[in-house]
């Protein structure tokens, strides 16, 4: 009989603002232990939070971008826990009406696609850090990191694979990125997420979940799903119940294991927080925000369809991040319209496979879009062939010339589409190939091949194929 | 609803409150009396009335996203039982 895997994902998202979500505080990255925690983080008596409106503002791009309903009005709560770096014994976050409602995100896999629901996102203030080695038996707390703003973003349990956890994960990361929301550095901990996972028989209820905490990869995620639902089908096959727990993954050993047994939600005692008032979102604002968003990714990916000729499955890949949408748009504009289907191709393939050889981003590639697509243009327009093609690249890569057009001319690479100057060739070469010549007359096709390549090696790759084809066609048949 | 003495001792924990077991049956007489008002509220009817997250009716002030604080770490730490390094030290806390 076979298992359902079913998952649910919550990230924290880190928003790009300058100051914390209710404090003045800079949320830089790397500063110093504690030089940016003021009264209001280090929760000194008689502070009051006020609340940062660019953290709110991103919260309203999120919700347009994932078509959510941004609640008109919603409440912060206090979740109250006790830990060292969560001064205020309690965390600001928000609770039964949270800021953004619903809505999903549309995920591929391949030519699939599927949507995953979200439940909801709301704003939240982060905890500080606890340094557990080296104080004599005590821990260290910086809580620079304590109130800087973060939108936790939770989904319906959708998914039914670590493979799409995945590609959810991605997607999500993608985005919040477009929209400018939040940087995505998953090793500075941007992006963080935590899987719920259970595992069922299909049709019967959901199972018990245990909720991995803290992945900051995309390979951490499938490693640690696919070892605890093994290990969750193990359980259960042995006669074992799932308790519901929370687990870490350890990267070296690959396995997960029980950290706490997950309290409920009740133990939290989530209240109102009587020091913030309700934040209301009206409409004028929401339409504010929305003529500032860029396009967003699953628009770009129609228009790219219509407008260029691209498959579902090509837009989908040029949109994958928003570099790659800007590098593919920056090079069709220099190309133009027709040449949107070349594009993409050479951006798919040749430059995918050399950005991903070296490790790079589209972003740091050494052959500009401008570049790339002046190269397409004399494909085009049959100045180059498509083997010659592929030497102007390498030589852009290597940053031999400023151009496509200055490396054609420095390096004689000009296609030969002169008829009088290929026929003299050919001639020259039926002459010093009559053996082949003879196989052709006697019906073996692979001989045109090898005379072809002959043409072509005379030339060193600059004659037109398609040219020499016809010639060639012409001579041994006349 | 009147608690147990095993749910004050819970309570107790969850709030990081140690009582005695003397302690324990006085808090437990005085949150049940609390219990005692709140069913007395339970039994008002609010069906159709809005929830209220806030006694005033007024709404968030939003403050502008604009670093206004300098580091004041010395000021803090001069105050703080222990530090070091920058940091704040406490006793021992891991899962």
């Amino acid at each position: 009989m076979s298992w359902e895997i079913v998952i649910g994902l919550e990230t924290h998202a880190q928003l790009q603002t300058k100051s914390k979500i209710f404090s003045g505080s800079s949320i830089a990255f790397g500063a110093e232990p504690n030089v940016q925690a003021n009264a209001v983080d280090i929760a000194l008596p008689g502070v009051l939070p006020v609340l940062n409106r660019e953290a709110v503002v991103c919260a309203i791009k999120f919700g347009l971008a994932v078509g959510a309903t941004i609640a008109p009005r919603s409440i912060f709560a206090r979740k109250n826990y006790f830990y060292p770096d969560l001064p205020k014994g309690y965390q600001i976050s928000q609770f039964e009406i949270p800021v953004v409602q619903g809505g999903g995100l549309a995920i591929r896999q391949g030519e699939q696609e599927k949507f995953v629901h979200l439940t909801r996102a709301h704003l939240e203030e982060d905890a500080g850090k606890s340094l557990h080695e080296d104080f004599h038996g005590k821990s260290g707390i910086d809580l620079n990191r304590a109130g800087t703003p973060l939108l936790e973003i939770v989904t319906e349990p959708d998914m039914r694979s670590s493979a799409e956890a995945v590609a959810y994960a991605r997607a999500l990361h993608a985005l919040v990125q477009w929209i400018g929301i939040c940087d995505g550095n998953m090793q500075e901990g941007s992006f963080r997420c935590d899987a719920n996972v259970s595992v069922r028989r299909p049709g019967e209820p959901l199972g018990t979940r245990r909720e991995i905490k803290n992945l900051n990869s995309f390979r951490f995620m499938q490693q640690a799903i696919d070892f605890e639902v093994q290990w969750q089908i193990n359980e259960i096959v042995e006669g074992r119940a799932i308790r519901q727990a929370t687990v870490l993954f350890d990267p070296d050993t690959g396995e997960t294991r029980a950290m706490r047994s997950k309290e409920d939600a009740h133990d939290y005692r989530y209240f109102p927080d009587p020091d913030l008032l309700p934040l209301e979102i009206g409409a004028g604002w929401i339409a504010e925000v929305k003529s500032g968003l860029p396009e967003l990714p699953q628009a770009m990916q129609a228009r790219f369809q219509v407008e260029y000729g691209l498959s579902a499955y090509d837009a989908a890949i040029l949109t994958a991040s928003r570099a790659m949408a800007d590098y593919y748009v920056a090079a069709v504009t220099v190309a133009g319209a027709a040449n949107g289907k070349a594009v993409a191709n050479w951006i798919m393939g040749e430059l995918a496979a050399r950005l991903n050889k070296n490790d790079m981003d589209v972003a740091a590639s050494p052959i500009s879009a401008a570049q790339l697509a002046g190269l397409i243009q004399r494909i085009a327009d049959n100045t180059i062939s498509n083997n010659i093609a592929k030497k102007v690249f390498e030589a852009l890569w290597n940053g031999e010339g400023r151009s496509a057009d200055e490396i054609i001319e420095l390096q004689g690479l000009k296609q030969i589409t002169d008829s009088g100057a290929i026929e003299k060739i050919i001639d020259e070469v039926l002459t010093a190939n009559q053996k082949s010549v003879e196989e052709f007359r006697a019906g073996k096709e692979k001989a045109f091949n090898a005379l072809v390549g002959q043409a072509m090696k005379a030339t060193k790759g600059k004659a037109n194929p398609q040219q020499v084809n016809d010639l060639l066609k012409k001579k041994l048949g006349g | 609803m009147s608690l147990t003495p095993e749910d004050v001792s819970r309570i107790a924990l969850l709030s990081r409150i140690e009582l005695s077991a003397a302690e324990r049956e006085s808090t437990r007489g005085q949150l049940n009396g609390i219990l005692g008002f709140i069913e007395q509220l339970q039994a008002v009817d609010t069906a159709g009335i809005e929830p209220m997250a806030h006694a005033v009716d007024v709404v968030q002030r939003l403050r502008p996203d604009v670093v206004t604080e300098s580091d004041r770490r010395a000021d803090f730490q001069a105050v703080a039982p222990e530090t070091e390094a920058g940091l704040y030290l406490v006793p021992k806390v891991i899962e």
